[in-house]
């Protein structure tokens, strides 16, 4: 028996992307398709989003945007502490806010913080961030072999697939113990390509196959959308050119090295 | 010395070792600023240096907990002279944090650190102080001259590859930040640091700042009150401890106060402790100030 599932990481309102890889995905004989949340936040028109994702059957859990939306806080629960990623937060908290409707914000506040799978004997968490913190950052490198079995293993898990810091990696801890950061379909990972990625993961009996999957769309035509409403030039350079130009300060030294500012 | 014997300060476990700390030089530091926290300067002993064999057992302890980021603090760490081995070996197990003042970074040291971070899978972050984006600002502090030294040495980093994270004492109002951040970034473009990143701390009520600022403030302390419905994953005593000469201590900021060392080493960590100190009040405020922006866990309510 295999098993074969899509794993999609924050959508961040860039409805084009997600239309293109739920068509990806379509012709990949997929078993079940997963978001792990931050539905909102960056892009142009947040309810464009939801309707995709329910018509495709996507199963949902929330991320920190999403719990922040639903619970009605003032932000999106980040931590910045730059000010002037801040600042930008702040304009992209605002205006998501303000163009999502009731009726998803009150779904979000539905979703599951995280859902546990068993497959062929592995046992798969879900969640956004950690199993054990929704909004912490997990960065290939800043996190050590001990110290992601160490949540693996308080998780009670063998595979965990997370999201919440926009860069996808994959790492093998021992024969069984797997962490996978299932990328971003919001904006592009900080390395000057205007793709985006989302994951499959694969289980076959002990075999697990791990494939990030690069999603080319119309980023051109979003990037017009977001003049339209008026979003920050800076969001749209990085969904034109593949940088990200804000929200630096989250990133460790070897991840803001890779990245050209 | 702020120790207070009520009973209403709250108490708080170590849930899991994040963070490791190593006090790797003592106290001995070749500046003397006026608002250090733990009053390290030359020839102050109160703390002496650690051993290259000394750190790497506490490590092998800290690997078998599960230990996610390593920081090495001091005095100034770079008068150690085996510092880049340590890192080096630090580096192999984990992300690794030093924290310098930057003024003995030379062209050798920044080489050995680009060379050192360039070949580790894990980030190798190298914070540097820096209290003014002039001379006269910052020198007041920290020093004569020093404010050139180290913008010369973010130079020399950046120039490998490396992008230090300034680190900067808020000694302004908020109206300001703006402003002062522009400063920085701008005096550090200058001088040949182009992508700069800038972390801003909190002034800690501690050591030799705690003289300087005493004439008109408080003390605030703790209570259970306070913590209600508080996040104490946030402290820094719930997920960090630090290896001194003189044993294992809560933490960083309260290595002066006695009654916050646990122990001989790693082995020893204490599983909670009673939050009576000032500096436990400045971490509630401030959060997760003393870890690098990038391995923050903030704000959230834990997953059940």
């Amino acid at each position: 028996m295999r098993t074969r599932l899509a794993l999609l990481g924050g959508t961040y309102s860039n409805w084009r992307a997600l239309q293109a890889t739920l068509s990806d995905i379509q012709a990949r004989s997929v078993d079940s398709i997963y978001c792990l949340g931050d539905f909102g936040a960056f892009g142009p028109y947040p309810d464009r989003i939801f309707p995709l994702l329910q018509e495709a059957g996507v199963q949902c859990i929330q991320g920190n945007y999403d719990n922040s939306l639903a619970g009605g806080l003032e932000d999106c629960q980040c931590g910045y502490t730059d000010p002037r990623d801040n600042h930008f937060a702040k304009i992209s908290y605002r205006y998501t806010n303000e163009n999502t409707s009731p009726q998803y914000k009150s779904w979000m506040g539905t979703l599951p913080h995280q859902l546990c799978l068993e497959i062929d004997g592995h046992r798969l968490l879900l969640c956004h961030g950690s199993p054990r913190k929704m909004n912490e950052f997990v960065w290939n490198t800043t996190s050590p072999d001990q110290f992601l079995g160490h949540l693996l293993e308080e998780a009670a898990a063998d595979i965990v697939c997370a999201t919440h810091t926009g860069i996808k990696w994959h790492r093998q801890i021992t024969s069984r113990q797997h962490w996978i950061n299932v990328g971003v379909l919001g904006r592009p990972e900080n390395d000057g390509a205007t793709n985006v990625w989302y994951t499959l993961l694969q289980i076959s009996g002990a075999e697990v196959t791990v494939e990030f999957v690069p999603v080319i769309y119309d980023h051109r035509a979003l990037a017009e959308d977001m003049r339209k409403e008026r979003l920050p030039q800076e969001f749209i350079e990085t969904i034109l050119t593949g940088w990200w130009t804000t929200c630096l300060e989250i990133l460790p030294h070897k991840e803001r090295a890779n990245g050209k500012f | 010395m702020t120790i207070h014997s009520s009973s209403n300060h709250p108490r708080v476990k170590l849930k899991h070792l994040d963070h490791l700390w190593f006090q790797v030089t003592g106290t001995l530091c070749n500046l003397a600023c006026t608002h250090c926290f733990n009053s390290s300067g030359p020839g102050v002993r109160t703390f002496d240096f650690l051993s290259r064999e000394t750190i790497a057992l506490e490590l092998q302890q800290a690997v078998r907990l599960g230990v996610r980021e390593v920081f090495f603090t001091g005095g100034e760490p770079f008068l150690h002279k085996e510092l880049i081995e340590i890192l080096a070996l630090s580096l192999q197990q984990a992300p690794t944090t030093v924290l310098t003042n930057g003024t003995l970074i030379n062209d050798r040291l920044a080489q050995q650190l680009a060379e050192i971070e360039k070949t580790s899978r894990y980030s190798l972050e190298i914070r540097i102080s820096l209290d003014g984006y002039t001379a006269e600002m910052n020198d007041r502090l920290r020093g004569p001259g020093v404010f050139d030294k180290v913008l010369e040495a973010t130079a020399r980093l950046a120039r490998r590859g490396l992008l230090p994270l300034v680190t900067v004492v808020r000694t302004w109002p908020e109206s300001e930040e703006l402003r002062i951040i522009a400063g920085f970034m701008n005096a550090l473009q200058q001088s040949g640091y182009n992508r700069p990143r800038i972390k801003i701390l909190p002034s800690l009520p501690l050591g030799r700042e705690l003289t300087r600022i005493e004439n008109g403030h408080h003390e605030i302390l703790l209570t259970e009150e306070m913590l209600r419905g508080f996040d104490r994953d946030l402290l820094m005593c719930s997920n960090s401890r630090i290896v001194t000469s003189h044993g294992i201590w809560v933490c960083p900021l309260l290595v002066e106060e006695p009654d916050a060392r646990l122990g001989t080493s790693t082995k020893d960590m204490q599983p909670d402790y009673e939050l009576r100190h000032r500096a436990c009040h400045t971490c509630y405020q401030y959060g997760t100030f003393c870890q690098n922006v990038s391995a923050s866990v903030e704000g959230m309510p834990n997953i059940e």
